[in-house]
């Protein structure tokens, strides 16, 4: 048995883990670990500069390679401060662990100095926490912690440290010797109903899969299986903002992504569809729209590793809880020993039916040679950059996610980094350096507006001192775009508070920082620009300035279902009713 | 379909089928026991859980039963559509240190128990009724001074309900219940 302090316990446990990198900020509550930290080599530490840069640095590291991300930082506001990200990393799924700092146990409770009830403010926004009070069971926790994060469906979750605890000596258990305590999640579905499912898959006329983030998360396997099992049958595919890149955008079964701005083909073949089958995604409101008219002539098949997901919101005939990977594996097997059959005459007339809903064209819209439209700008980054395998994207959120998500083609999972569930202004600067620092090599792009952009826009320090060479691609509206575009529909063209009037300026902003500033107005110098950005060896913030009135279509208005989609020609302000109004 | 069952609620309770409408949006009542690791912060997360979903708790009671397993055994009353039921015991069902989730009100018979403590302040024949509606519920006096008595009465939350009501025209001042303690019958 090794007896160390809880501080070296914390870097032993995270080299135990396999652990490269962490994302973090000192302070007083955690000055031992980090003392630990600066003796040793095996771990990097990127110093950010906020609390919420690391989270969304951590999230996206975590994102890009399906380990778990690490975060550190101090008591009281360090903790405050990572809440956001927490949140964000709770509503998409990404397996975390965060390390926080606290006051030494015996002020626990005194309103003691940069002391904060961490573990009460983050019971609700993480899988699972504790607080660590005895240098005994520490190392324990932090191996229990990461096998929590990573199983199950995953998720954060934080440990809090008081410092007396880390300055302590205690006995280290290896993460053998901690063992995984109960937890252990379900992973195989039950064959009986993944039978009856494959018997539907047999006979279906208008099936469609509808796949999320619970694909990717499952890891490459599931991947692999989900385009053997579209391919092999002949499915269409649609996926969530979350799923993006588990069936490839160039494969010839690939609807677009679904949902409020979801393809007019993808959204209607949802509506329409006599079979749907939810892999790894959870019926979000975003997706549904008006819950009643969901989809009504389908039966519904939902494969979650959360049971807690299932008829949640929609019930299901077919609810099946087990991890994507051994699911799909199972429907791949049982489809196969029974012969492969499909319902050829009703996919031929499923297909023609979706070819005439392709000719509408729903992403159309008017170009200029005056003013860059934003759909412009990311379908010349498409063309600049998908011969890139090593391509990551990351966004903010708003309008410019929602195109971005239209007009960039995913290849491969891990490649799309975006705040889906708790839509987190400000996550993809830090988000895409944390991308970054685990692809030290690769084109890393942030699609941003400048609204966004701005909430977190000191991690830029962060990226020239690691000299992350991340691309931040803004599309500058001086709005924001989507309230804008929301009062517009519905709220008289009263432009409440949605517009800047004192924006940097970017270009200045970059030479502050460090690092490059390209601004871009014509039409005509995008490509080069873009060009400029791709060439430079180093950290770009990239001022797109764009037209300022575009909307975001196709769009289904909140309150509606699927099959009243708003199309670019619509632009009537009274296009989404009250009832709809209340909704967001 | 599930739209197509339309049982009238509570026929199924004894038979071998769960044949209730699950979009039926009647509210049932249920009793869940819920085996946790008895950790600091397990109770403020089903709670949490409950106030942060807008479930119901009507009765909520919890304490270490197994001292060697350190488990506790939370015992929760709650009602919702049956949706909502199912919704709550798989959210429950997450918690990582929520080992078993048991919905007595589903899984056969069971037994109900609830303790309270009322204190009753009266004198002359409002007095003498009091002790003498405290005999009929087998209500045990626990302490006692010239104007007042304390009773401990156990039994199902709706006995507990009937001798409030009976006390208060007899003086109950105050009352104390420990909420609802549930087992299933037979092994």
């Amino acid at each position: 048995m090794t007896q160390m302090t809880g501080a070296k316990m914390v870097v032993q446990a995270l080299r135990d883990q396999g652990v490269e990198v962490i994302f973090g900020y000192p302070g007083g509550a955690v000055l031992p670990i980090y003392d630990e930290i600066f003796q040793q080599n095996d771990i990097q530490h990127i110093l950010v500069r906020h609390e919420q840069g690391a989270v969304h640095m951590a999230e996206g590291y975590a994102r890009s390679t399906g380990k778990p991300g690490v975060v550190l930082v101090t008591s009281g506001p360090g903790a405050t401060n990572a809440v956001t990200g927490i949140t964000d990393a709770l509503m998409d799924s990404i397996p975390l662990v965060v390390l926080t700092g606290q006051v030494p146990t015996f002020m626990v409770g005194n309103d003691a100095f940069q002391e904060a009830d961490t573990v009460g403010i983050t019971r609700p926004c993480t899988k699972h926490n504790w607080l660590v009070k005895e240098t005994d069971k520490l190392s324990e926790t932090i191996h229990q912690a990461f096998h929590v994060a990573t199983s199950g469906r995953p998720g954060p979750v934080l440990i809090d440290i008081p410092k007396d605890v880390q300055f302590a000596t205690g006995t280290y258990q290896s993460a053998r010797q901690a063992g995984k305590g109960h937890y252990s999640p379900r992973v195989k579905g039950d064959l009986e109903m993944i039978t009856h499912l494959v018997e539907a898959l047999e006979t279906a006329e208008r099936p469609i899969f509808y796949t999320g983030g619970g694909v990717i998360n499952s890891g490459d396997a599931a991947t692999q299986l989900l385009r053997e099992l579209v391919d092999a049958t002949g499915f269409p595919v649609t996926s969530t903002l979350m799923g993006l890149g588990a069936y490839p955008a160039s494969g010839k079964n690939w609807l677009g992504m679904l949902g409020m701005h979801g393809l007019y083909e993808a959204n209607l073949a949802m509506h329409d569809c006599d079979l749907m089958i939810n892999i790894g995604a959870r019926f979000d409101d975003r997706i549904t729209g008006r819950v009643a008219d969901f989809s009504p002539n389908s039966r519904k098949a939902h494969v979650d590793i959360d049971p807690s997901s299932i008829n949640k919101t929609i019930r299901v005939d077919f609810p099946i809880v087990g991890d994507v990977a051994h699911v799909l594996e199972d429907m791949l097997r049982i489809w196969k020993s029974r012969g492969r059959k499909v319902n050829k005459e009703g996919l031929t007339r499923w297909w023609a039916q979706i070819a005439e809903w392709r000719k509408v064209d729903c992403l159309r819209y008017r170009n200029s040679d005056k003013i860059i439209k934003p759909q412009y700008a990311l379908e010349r980054l498409e063309a600049l950059t998908k011969h890139r395998t090593d391509r990551y994207i990351c966004t903010e959120v708003g309008q410019h996610q929602m195109w971005a998500a239209q007009f960039l083609g995913f290849e491969a999972p891990n490649r799309w980094m975006t705040s889906g569930g708790l839509g987190t202004m400000g996550y993809g600067l830090p988000a895409s350096i944390g991308v970054q620092i685990a692809h030290p090599e690769a084109l890393v792009i942030n699609v941003a507006g400048e609204g966004s952009w701005l909430m977190n826009m000191q991690e830029m320090g962060t990226a020239v001192q690691y000299r992350a060479p991340v691309k931040q691609f803004i599309l500058n509206n001086e709005r924001l775009g989507m309230v804008r575009q929301w009062q517009s529909l519905l709220h008289g063209n009263r432009y409440s508070h949605s517009w800047s009037e004192a924006l940097p300026d970017f270009v200045k902003l970059a030479e502050a920082f460090g690092c490059k500033g390209i601004k871009c107005e014509d039409p005509a110098d995008l490509d080069d620009a873009i060009q400029e950005m791709l060439a430079y060896d180093g950290p770009v913030i990239f001022d797109c300035l764009v037209e300022k009135h575009e909307n975001c279509y196709p769009m289904i208005p909140s309150g509606e279902p699927h099959n009243k989609m708003l199309l670019g020609d619509d632009t009537g302000e009274d296009a989404i009713k009250a009832g709809g109004a209340v909704l967001v | 379909m599930a739209a197509a069952l339309n049982i009238q609620k509570g026929t199924s309770k004894l038979s071998a089928y769960d044949l209730r409408d699950p979009n039926a949006d009647i509210e049932e009542r249920h009793t869940l026991a819920v085996i946790v690791d008895n950790e600091p912060g397990v109770l403020a997360r089903v709670i949490g859980l409950f106030s942060g979903r807008g479930y119901n708790i009507d009765s909520l009671t919890v304490a270490e039963v197994d001292h060697t397993g350190h488990t506790s055994r939370i015992t929760i009353v709650t009602t919702g559509t049956p949706a909502v039921i199912e919704q709550i015991k798989a959210q429950l069902g997450r918690i990582v240190p929520v080992h078993e989730v048991h919905d007595l009100t589903v899984e056969g018979p069971s037994v109900e128990r609830e303790l309270a403590l009322f204190k009753v302040k009266s004198s002359g024949e409002k007095r003498v009724e009091a002790l003498r509606l405290a005999d009929i519920f087998r209500a045990n006096v626990v302490d006692s001074t010239l104007e007042s008595f304390v009773f401990e009465i156990t039994g199902t939350p709706q006995k507990v309900d009937a001798f409030g009501e009976l006390m208060r025209p007899l003086g109950l001042i105050e009352m104390a219940r420990t909420g609802v303690a549930a087992l299933s019958r037979g092994t």
